[in-house]
């Protein structure tokens, strides 16, 4: 649906030359959702505003939905940009409109008469659960209204994407979920493919299929968000996933323990398995489980355990042997392996 | 005796008072048809806007700050060729208000400039975004968003153009500007100065009062 090739953009002042994003290559599916994270300044917002060329690439090449859209210009740049709708962290509502005419200015930008413009209005804010606030201005309305009603705005000309710039992070973490599910539920009943920026790895775990980590204008690791959860390869990756996954136990529980401390991760539906209590019963060592918790993945369950196994050397090393065969990832954290 | 004067003085305070209207009325009407345009080119044409557009930009700001830095009172006399040549007389308060007008024109123009500027950039953006064409954006979100500061733009142009007019008077304008002049200056007359001054400062206030209540009953922020 997306492909940017090479996109590279660079701010160029009297005195100094910017990166902005360097020659970044990607491509989006239809129907996905796509999480881009990075800290402030990793060029993700400006990779994202690539996309409807909000923002001109300096060089590279995006295609959306197989057109080309660095070649158009002028009226056919803005008939495509009405088939990618956008949504923003400050919402960026017409404070001197109501909710009903923010929404229809979107259908007047594309030439919808005036009768359809008020049914389709009205379809849209029932869709985002705001069919009674038609009339309000934007002045009083919550964080979470206004941004649903950016996101009726945003669907107004049934676009194919839409593009969402840290559309969360000014929400509190209950409203954040509302938008996230209102989000996954367009992406399911309207088949529309959204690209989400975000520093939250909330956002990504809960709604996004695929996710990019971007660092310095760069991509530096990308994958199904399941596998950067389960098997994060770069630091920085890992930062982030440490961010909703931290498994940090305290210092001196770690100096008192007597036996081997081991980190197993569960994927799937093995985390529903008994596999430790089979650990248990078939080997003569005891657990003591120090730390643990079953993070939902785009409702793909995966488990992290810390657990301190305690008995004869021999003993422990086969109880471990035995989970390395039955788990995916076994890590020892202390003690003689 | 002081109120015996001021009846004395009536016809002629009330011809002035029409006169000041006229000019002062021109002027806004003039700086609405031309400086609020002009204003908004400032500001579209702006780095980082839909029509960023350098030359347009510098040649535009160089015409407005041009006149502005002229001192009135000799922008008056300077375009007395001009005045001749478009209302074919100099004095009276047709001819002054060519003047007020040229004046007005990039006075407004900057106000609306900068009450553009207050819009949020992202507003704007949003509606690129939504592939809107310039001047549906111009329209529908700029106008919209600025009005509140449009209409107390518009407030201080008249009251700076009721002061510009009273410099009218001294070459020959006419108004409440040209009265005060002739009785009050030249001959000493003081009640006549007072009533001047005094319809001077209702004017205003009655101006400055309508401008805030119309530009609090627009805005919706």
């Amino acid at each position: 649906m997306i492909t940017l090739e090479n996109i590279e953009k660079v701010y160029e002042t009297k005195s100094q030359r910017v990166i902005g994003v360097d020659k970044v290559s990607l491509t989006i599916q239809k129907g996905e959702i796509y999480g881009i994270v990075g800290y402030s300044g990793a060029g993700k917002s400006t990779l994202l505003r690539c996309i409807n060329i909000l923002e001109r690439p300096t060089s590279g090449k995006v295609i959306v939905d197989g057109v080309d859209l660095l070649q158009l210009s002028g009226k056919k740049l803005r008939e495509a940009r009405q088939s990618i709708g956008m949504i923003f962290q400050g919402f960026y509502l017409v404070s001197s409109k109501t909710v009903f005419d923010n929404v229809a200015f979107a259908l007047k930008a594309a030439g919808v008469d005036r009768a359809e413009r008020k049914d389709r209005v009205l379809e849209l804010l029932s869709l985002v659960g705001l069919a009674d606030k038609a009339n309000q201005y934007p002045a009083q309305l919550s964080g979470g209204q206004k941004q649903r009603v950016s996101i009726a705005r945003a669907l107004a000309n049934n676009p194919k994407v839409l593009l969402c710039d840290e559309a969360t992070s000014a929400l509190d973490p209950s409203t954040t979920k509302s938008i996230l599910s209102l989000l996954k539920k367009i992406n399911e009943e309207l088949g529309i493919t959204i690209v989400i920026i975000t520093h939250e790895m909330e956002v990504v775990k809960e709604i996004c299929d695929r996710c990019a980590v971007m660092q310095d204008g760069k991509i530096v690791e990308q994958g199904a968000s399941y596998e950067i959860f389960a098997n994060p390869m770069e630091s920085l990756t890992k930062e982030f996933i440490k961010t909703v996954l931290d498994f940090q136990l305290p210092a001196k529980l770690v100096q008192n323990c007597t036996g081997t401390l081991v980190k197993l991760q569960f994927r799937g539906n093995l985390a529903e398995e008994a596999v430790v209590s089979d650990m248990l019963q078939q080997h003569s060592v005891k657990g003591n489980i120090l730390h643990g918790k079953v993070e939902y993945i785009r409702e793909k369950p995966l488990g992290i355990f810390i657990m301190e196994i305690i008995g004869e050397q021999p003993e422990v090393n086969k109880a471990i042997n035995y989970l390395e065969n039955r788990v995916q990832q076994v890590e020892v954290i202390q003690g003689v392996s | 005796m002081f109120l015996d004067s001021i009846v004395d003085l009536l016809p002629e305070l009330n011809q002035a008072f029409l006169e000041t209207m006229l000019m002062v009325g021109i002027g806004l009407l003039v700086a609405l048809i031309l400086g609020l345009p002009m204003g908004i080119l400032l500001y579209v044409t702006d780095r980082g806007l839909f029509l960023e557009n350098r030359l347009v930009k510098s040649v535009v700001g160089m015409i407005v700050n041009l006149i502005r830095s002229i001192p009135f009172i000799i922008l008056l006399v300077f375009l007395l060729p001009f005045t001749k040549w478009l209302v074919d007389t100099t004095t009276g308060p047709l001819a002054a208000s060519v003047s007020l007008s040229v004046a007005a024109i990039p006075f407004y123009a900057r106000i609306v400039e900068s009450s553009a500027r207050e819009i949020d950039k992202g507003v704007i953006e949003a509606a690129v975004a939504a592939g809107a064409s310039p001047w549906l954006i111009i329209k529908d979100i700029i106008f919209p968003e600025a009005k509140p500061g449009l209409i107390s733009g518009l407030t201080i142009t008249a009251i700076s153009l009721i002061g510009y007019s009273a410099m009218a008077g001294t070459v020959g304008g006419g108004g409440i500007g040209d009265l005060a002049i002739r009785y009050g200056y030249y001959r000493y007359d003081d009640t006549v100065m007072f009533t001047t001054v005094i319809v001077l400062i209702v004017l205003v206030q009655l101006i400055q009062y309508l401008g805030d209540f119309i530009a609090k009953a627009v805005n919706k922020r």
